[in-house]
């Protein structure tokens, strides 16, 4: 799930100078996302060409697209920063934030995805629940998606001026412009094309300062000694400190990290968020579309060594201390959130830095794609085909993409000078994004695996699960010390906050789903096919070889996934 | 997957070689003539190899995925 840390970076001077190569690297990206977006256009003229991508991604193009989608450059520049801070619990947020969640949409929720033929998330509920359903659901998913776009522009540019000196206003335009234009011509197939590409120059750019930080500390072992001495040894440790709140630097405990990350808010993001669902809705058979999120699985599990390890090698090997961003303000020193600019600028020469920086600009433009891609498919078939235009023709529906585009992008642009002028803004529309994924997550896993769920159950849950949400959170806003009752505990921080905020919201959308569905009549079977197990008919893949089945590579991936847990127990 | 003759990875590839080609110049330019204020870890010249990797596996991709060839 997105990181998005307010990067009020304090505005001192830049922190690296680009050569005439570093600038012609950045150049040729932006060129080549734009001849990407023109070649492609011609190919996006039906709106299943448009919206879809002609349904015929293979596994490691939706897959590696799945994954891009959601490592925005602030994803990257946040964990970083939160590595520098909490240590290698950060990387909670990579494992089992995320791995479980992957795997059980490509194992048990994307038959229903894929075979119920829609078109987004809401689309779903509308098959499943009907009309009020999609209408919360597509209403709240567009409006949070081109505000959270807004913020991440905003945020990027700011970074920008930082680490460049370059104008906002010029990182802002030129950025949002190229995305506009390239996901506008070339619809999804587009976004995913570039995705693709993005995924690539990210891990090209980004990957040398593990490789060169550990060369430089001596390796793990003497990195581990160091940060023992200039932060602490808990600091290497996943779960051993987790089991009280005051133990570890982040306030949390083991139950909100399993119960509230891992079982709530992670599946919430990875099972129902349409920015990084609609990538695997693109697949072109249902092995496609179940093997996708396994090998986005796969890959996640490993980002954690070019997010979370410059983190921790700046503890070790950094002259200096980085703080938060009032003390950062106050002195003319570094924030926390500048660790991957720093690193950066530590090892990489003219060419590289280009490329870092690249890898930087990438990350922010993936994620403005999947936003402004997600934006428009939902926008169009769940709210101006649903409630504004029901006989629009086909031709209709990819005009009003492309101008949902750049209506999006124009959103979220003015998101970004509303976000410059008022600042608190960032907290709240981040408030609001959290309030949906939970109590989604209940609805449409209900859905999906309990047939008695009926209509009136699953959005009168939905609705109790999102209205808990807000009400949990103004509580807490209104009087601090609400905070012992939604989160356990008065030592607990935001991220603890959110976590058991989530785990609430998502028992009382179950709750009332469940309550609601066993005295409401349920819909018969014969409407339920390809909806709901028990009801739907999901083909076999017993007659492929074993080592094709998208079981056995799941099967795989979990076992590392519990490997590396107890490697940094 | 190939869009109308071009499959993704061409591109990939093309970003690969550019950008590998362009890193790998300007690391050999430092080996020549050393920079003043040197980065941490200069004496490994990360640039020239990481640059020369990149390039590599860009002409692999260009050519294995070229336009025209029977590959997804």
């Amino acid at each position: 799930m997105p990181m998005i840390s307010a990067f009020a970076l304090p505005v001192t001077q830049r922190m690296v100078h680009l050569s005439s190569v570093d600038l012609v690297i950045i150049v040729f990206y932006f060129a080549l996302v734009l001849a990407i977006g023109f070649y492609l256009k011609g190919q996006a003229k039906t709106s299943e060409d448009y919206f879809m991508a002609g349904r015929e991604m293979t596994a490691w193009i939706a897959g590696l697209s799945f994954l891009s989608a959601n490592l925005g450059s602030l994803e990257l520049m946040g964990w970083a920063a939160a590595s520098y801070q909490y240590g290698i619990l950060a990387a909670h947020w990579y494992w089992i934030g995320a791995i479980p969640a992957m795997l059980f949409l490509g194992i048990v929720m994307m038959p229903f995805y894929y075979i119920s033929k829609t078109h987004s998330v809401p689309g779903y509920l509308k098959l499943r629940f009907g009309e009020p359903s999609r209408a919360l659901s597509a209403i709240s998913f567009a409006m949070m998606t081109v505000l959270m776009s807004g913020i991440n522009m905003y945020s990027m540019a700011l970074v920008m001026k930082v680490v460049l000196g370059w104008n906002i206003n010029f990182s802002i335009w030129v950025s949002s412009l190229t995305v506009a234009i390239y996901v506008g011509l070339g619809g999804l197939r587009s976004a995913i094309f570039n995705e693709v590409l993005q995924f690539i120059l990210i891990w090209a750019g980004s990957l040398l300062i593990p490789i060169l930080g550990l060369v430089e500390a001596g390796g793990w072992q003497n990195l581990k000694a160091k940060i023992a001495v200039n932060a602490s040894a808990e600091y290497t440790h996943l779960w051993r400190t987790l089991g009280s709140f005051s133990d570890n630097p982040m306030g949390i405990h083991w139950t909100g990290i399993v119960f509230g990350l891992g079982a709530v808010i992670s599946f919430g993001y990875w099972t129902t968020d349409f920015l990084v669902v609609q990538r695997v809705l693109a697949a072109k058979d249902l092995r496609a579309a179940k093997m996708a999120p396994i090998i986005g699985a796969a890959f996640k599990m490993f980002v954690p060594f070019i997010v979370i390890l410059p983190g921790l090698l700046a503890i070790a090997v950094l002259p200096v201390k980085l703080t938060g961003e009032s003390a950062a303000l106050a002195t003319g020193g570094h924030s926390y959130n500048e660790v991957l600019p720093l690193m950066l600028a530590r090892y990489c020469g003219p060419g590289l830095l280009g490329l870092g920086i690249t890898a930087l600009m990438a990350g922010f433009m993936s994620g403005m794609a999947g936003n402004v891609s997600a934006f428009s498919t939902v926008w169009t078939y769940d709210i101006y085909g649903a409630l504004i235009n029901k006989k629009a023709s086909d031709a209709e529906y990819v005009r009003m993409g492309r101008w949902a585009t750049i209506w999006g992008v124009l959103i979220s642009v003015g998101t970004a000078y509303l976000v410059m002028q008022f600042l608190s803004i960032m907290d709240y529309v981040q408030a609001l994004f959290s309030f949906f994924i939970a109590p989604l997550f209940g609805t449409v896993v209900l859905g999906m695996l309990w047939k008695r769920t009926t209509p009136a159950g699953g959005f009168w849950g939905l609705l109790a699960g999102t209205a808990s949400s807000i009400g949990m959170w103004a509580w807490v806003k209104i009087d601090p010390s609400a905070l012992r009752y939604v989160a356990l505990s008065t030592h607990a921080r935001d991220m603890a906050e959110n976590m058991y905020r989530a785990l609430w919201s998502w028992v009382v959308c179950v709750v009332v789903t469940v309550g609601v569905s066993l005295v409401t009549k349920p819909k018969p079977d014969s409407e339920l096919a390809g909806l709901v197990y028990g009801a739907t008919e999901i083909p076999s893949d017993r007659q492929m070889p074993f080592y094709r089945r998208p079981i056995f590579w799941a099967a795989v991936v979990a076992v590392l996934f519990v490997t590396l847990n107890f490697l940094f127990w | 997957m190939r869009s109308g003759g071009i499959s993704i990875w061409f591109f990939v590839g093309i970003s690969l070689l550019v950008n590998g080609l362009l890193i790998f110049c300007a690391g050999i330019y430092e080996l020549v003539h050393p920079p003043e204020k040197p980065v941490v870890l200069f004496q490994v010249h990360a640039n020239v190899w990481w640059g020369g990797v990149l390039f590599l596996l860009g002409i692999v991709y260009c050519v294995y995925f070229a336009p025209g060839r029977n590959r997804v």
